[in-house]
């Protein structure tokens, strides 16, 4: 537990400079159980060893391959799974002791990818908008069901009594959107939220995502495979690879120069609207990344075209990249001391 | 994906599991056995108690039979005994219970294979045909027939044939095992005067899984001619013969499993039947125990009926997995 | 936030006029497939008219289902206030069809209601819960699992002894397992699902959770299943009596009846095979229903 950390915060608690949430050597393993007796034998290292934080207002991109562990950060961070180590320091308080998880629950919410899935069939969506508030005991849920159904696009009159099977995906998108709103939270994480819709409810959704944070001080946590959107909606993106943080940063820091050869690679990956401007290489090589007893050392060497051995035998630790404080990478070929042969050389990852 | 499935054979490790797994079902299975003496109202001893029994010799008996020990004792004692193939004697013949329950299972074993032979083939043909005319007159009347078959309460159509076949007709005979079975045993031998007693329990018994297979497999064909895969193997070019052979292995699995337990279920299942005609099987045995509360003898007839059916879902299962390359994976 | 919530901003944001469009619920799309299905909707009707007619048997001004006659024994079909016939003991076999209905209908049928419950709540509770209790429950059920329903029914039943109550607790301990194996299916699936998590981390305790978002989703399933149960419990049920380990004489009971009448199949076969002509009804009645409800309620076997 990183004590330290949050006293060195204590002066602040509460305040503007706190982070809203610190994220403090995060740990999430799964056992894979397989032979005669269900003995462990190799375990998904899902998260590992995540540290970040997440300022107050803004909105956090998450970005990595499918596998890299951003759900799981994600389902840590709201409390539906447990750590296996590490602390979540959310506005100053330490969670678990300082405060507690259903506390903590109605300041953060979450909005899932799948709109279908994450609506109970059953319920009318009101019933469903007004579930939250109702097991919190906030005051006249049904109003505030309707009221939230207004501002997210769905005017109640027409919509507080259908079932999810009558809406489309961008509707009941609004619908969870909504439920996560109605308790009122602080931190809204966005799992893929916009990923299965069409291009253009996509955008209407985008748009409305923008201007509720602006309306009821919102922080994101906004998670997408889709780097275009992130750069549209982030202040700051976290790269993930393997359960690790390869490389975070302001967007337009990154998205102008990456220190790490994943985020590079990813990047490259990315398709462009610029003719001229195509990729011309297949950016990553290799298998996709498996989190089951990932490598030694940095995680990335195996298909990584600047590993050397210190990259099989080191862990690079997260370090400053250029001019920028807030732009950090962890990569032996930005630290000049790690004894890569192209240390703190000017080359383009 | 990791070494350990490299180094073992995924078949293996099941097969070794599925074994293990049988263990603590039997022994769940034996507890259930040995609680039905204790759940039986009255004092187990009554039937074979003298009226006039003293306290003293009521006490006496009761040490005789363990009866007085805790019941954890006492079953640790009958499971030991059940073990080394001792299930007690018979409080009516004061036979040994293992005698008298294999010679019944045999004939119910009999009688199950004769009518699974019936009903498997039948069953399996008629859900195909359903299945692959779906939605036709010939699956509508098929599937009229087999939810018929398994809504019949079979004892009662055994009586029915009966009247037709023997009161009316008197081609076929309505009761016991042919020349020589009488009470618990016969003397089975392969010629017409013993298969004639054959045939109205087998057709009687088959009736049921009949219709339950033909469902099975009327669902599972159906559900395959409708998937994507088989539109490719027509597009691919393969003739009509290849795709059944297709269909029909993806079916395999499945109908296999189904027929596996229904085997099991015949012969737990056929004690209504026996018992309407009279055949000298383990439900017969188990009726009469029941009647003369001989608890030794119920108790031995239906742990022995249910480790039977525990073998057979196991062979079943092992089988299923032999042939269903999906299995494996897990 | 709080003052962002006023009755003002409830207003529609699109300007569209005030309609409440009518939305059918899960509950009355369902009732509309099941009354076009005929078949369904026949024996449905079969079944209330042999229940009404069992529960108001003694209003039907039928002859006494206990008196029997000595000299009107075996009667056949047709015979001059014998409509039916009469039974081995001269009794008025219309009656006692009906009259046997009650018995008959009661220990097939509360059986399944009783394990319907029981198992719901073991399943649904093995299926949220997961880990130990999932462990002990499903364990528990896989050894019953391990009799055949028929043997494991006449093995309690033998054991206990004849009797209704006796009837009904054995029947119920034999349906209990597959039902609780389905729940346990259906509500570990559920529980797997975005809504479950988005509900949890609403901060809701298992109980409500389980109460507003499981159920609702699960019981339309297990109710299914559990009625494709009755009519093997029905057959069940009579086979008990038939044996002699169910409903005691002279009490009227389908199976019992047939048991009785077998002696009859030499002199008076139609008679002696009529009880058993209303345990298939019944039997093939619930299964068709049952079969409309799960095509009806869009369950998936």
């Amino acid at each position: 537990m990183s004590k330290t950390d949050a006293l060195s915060h204590e002066a602040d608690r509460g305040g503007p400079r706190q982070p809203l949430i610190l994220a403090r050597n995060l740990k999430k393993h799964f056992p894979v159980r397989s032979g005669l007796f269900n003995r462990q034998t190799a375990t998904v290292h899902a998260v590992d060893d995540l540290s970040f934080e997440v300022r107050k207002g803004e909105t956090l991109g998450i970005v990595g391959e499918s596998g890299c562990g951003k759900s799981t950060t994600a389902r840590l961070l709201i409390g539906l799974m447990e750590l296996d180590d590490g602390s979540i320091i959310f506005d100053g308080d330490i969670l678990g002791s300082d405060i507690s998880l259903k506390d903590m629950r109605r300041s953060v919410q979450m909005v899932f990818q799948d709109s279908y899935a994450s609506l109970n069939p059953r319920l009318t969506i009101s019933d469903t908008i007004a579930f939250g508030p109702k097991v919190q005991g906030l005051s006249d849920p049904k109003d505030r069901a309707r009221h939230l159904m207004a501002r997210v696009g769905l005017d109640p009159n027409r919509f507080a009594h259908r079932y999810p099977h009558e809406l489309s995906g961008g509707q009941r998108q609004r619908v969870n959107i909504a439920r996560a709103l109605a308790m009122s939270p602080r931190l809204v994480i966005l799992d893929e939220a916009v990923s299965a819709l069409d291009k253009s409810v996509e955008a209407q959704v985008l748009n409305l995502l923008t201007d509720l944070r602006v309306e009821f001080g919102l922080t994101y946590i906004f998670i997408s495979h889709d780097l275009n959107v992130v750069r549209y909606i982030s202040d700051r993106v976290l790269v993930m690879y393997l359960g690790e943080v390869v490389e975070i940063g302001p967007v337009d820091a990154i998205y102008a120069k990456q220190a790490h050869p994943y985020t590079a690679s990813l990047f490259a990956a990315m398709p462009s609207m610029d003719p001229d401007n195509r990729t011309q290489e297949p950016p990553l090589a290799g298998d996709p990344p498996n989190p089951i007893d990932p490598p030694p050392g940095c995680r990335f060497h195996t298909r990584c075209r600047f590993a050397e051995h210190v990259c099989r035998d080191k862990r690079p630790a997260l370090a400053a990249f250029g001019d920028d404080p807030d732009h950090l990478a962890a990569c032996h070929l930005r630290d000049p001391s790690s004894g890569h042969s192209l240390a703190g050389k000017e080359i383009a990852a | 994906m990791t070494t350990v499935e490299k180094t073992q054979s995924p078949m293996l490790i099941y097969l070794l599991r599925r074994l293990l797994y049988v263990v603590p079902v039997a022994i769940g299975v034996s507890i259930i056995c040995f609680l039905l003496v204790h759940i039986a109202p009255g004092d187990p001893l009554t039937s074979i108690m003298a009226v006039d029994a003293t306290q003293e010799e009521q006490a006496a008996m009761r040490a005789a039979y363990g009866l007085d020990k805790p019941l954890p004792v006492q079953y640790g004692i009958w499971i030991g005994k059940a073990a080394t193939g001792d299930l007690g004697q018979s409080i009516a013949t004061g036979r040994p219970v293992v005698g008298e329950v294999f010679n019944a299972v045999r004939n119910s074993l009999l009688l199950a294979v004769a009518a699974s032979l019936i009903a498997f083939p039948t069953g399996l043909f008629l859900g195909f045909v359903a299945g692959y005319f779906r939605d036709t007159v010939v699956d509508k009347a098929i599937t009229a027939v087999a939810i018929t078959g398994v809504s019949l309460p079979n004892y009662w159509l055994g009586i029915v044939l009966v009247i037709v076949f023997s009161v009316t007709l008197g081609w076929l005979p309505a009761m016991g095992a042919g020349p020589g079975s009488s009470g618990g045993s016969a003397d089975w031998a392969w010629n017409w005067a013993h298969i004639r007693h054959l045939v109205l329990p087998a057709v009687t018994l088959s009736v049921v899984p009949i219709g339950i297979v033909a469902r099975t497999v009327r669902a599972l064909v159906g559900d395959i001619f409708s998937m994507d895969f088989v539109q490719a193997l027509y597009a691919k070019g393969l003739n009509h013969g290849a795709v059944l052979r297709h269909v029909v292995r993806n079916a395999a699995p499945t109908a296999m499993s189904v027929m596996g337990i229904q085997l099991g279920y015949l012969l737990g299942g056929s004690i209504l039947i026996e018992t309407v005609f009279n055949w000298p099987g383990s439900g017969f045995l188990l009726s009469n125990a029941i009647f003369q509360r001989d608890l030794p003898l119920l108790q031995g007839t239906i742990l022995v009926l249910a480790l039977f059916f525990i073998f057979a879902n196991l062979v079943v299962d092992v089988a299923q997995a032999a042939i269903d390359p999906r299995i494996k994976r897990n | 936030m709080a003052s962002a919530i006023s009755p003002l901003a409830a207003s529609s944001p699109s300007g569209t006029t005030v309609t409440a469009p009518k939305t059918r619920s899960y509950w009355s799309n369902v009732l509309r497939r099941f009354l076009k299905d005929r078949i369904a909707v026949a024996c449905a009707v079969i079944l209330l008219l042999l229940i009404l007619a069992a529960i108001f048997a003694p209003w039907l001004d039928l002859a006494d289902p206990y008196r029997g006659s000595m000299i009107k024994r075996l009667r056949p079909i047709g015979t001059e206030g014998l409509p039916l016939g009469s039974d081995e003991q001269g009794r008025d076999m219309l009656a006692r069809l009906i009259y046997g209905g009650r018995l008959t209908l009661l220990i097939g049928l509360l059986p399944v209601v009783f394990a319907f419950f029981i198992a719901t709540v073991l399943g649904v509770a093995a299926g949220y819960a997961g880990g130990w209790v999932n462990t002990v429950i499903m364990r528990t059920v896989d050894v019953f699992f391990a009799f055949p329903s028929v043997l494991l029914a006449i093995a309690i039943s033998g054991a206990l002894g004849a009797g209704i109550v006796n009837s009904l607790v054995s029947l119920t301990i034999v349906f209990i397992p597959p039902i609780t194996r389905v729940a346990e299916s259906v509500t570990s699936s559920v529980r797997s699902l975005d809504y479950i998590d988005a509900a949890r981390a609403s901060g809701g305790n298992a109980l409500t959770i389980v109460r507003v978002h499981v159920l609702g989703n699960v019981l339309g399933p297990i109710f299914v299943y559990a009625t494709s149960l009755t009519s093997v419990c029905m057959i069940l049920a009579a086979g008990l009596s038939f044996l002699g380990i169910g409903v005691k004489p002279p009490e009227p009971e389908w199976g019992l009846m047939l048991n009785t009448l077998r002696t009859a199949i030499y002199v008076n076969p139609i008679v002696a095979a009529l009880p058993g002509v209303m345990i298939f009804i019944t039997s093939l009645c619930l299964n068709l229903l049952s079969d409309g409800l799960r095509s009806a309620m869009n369950v998936k076997d």
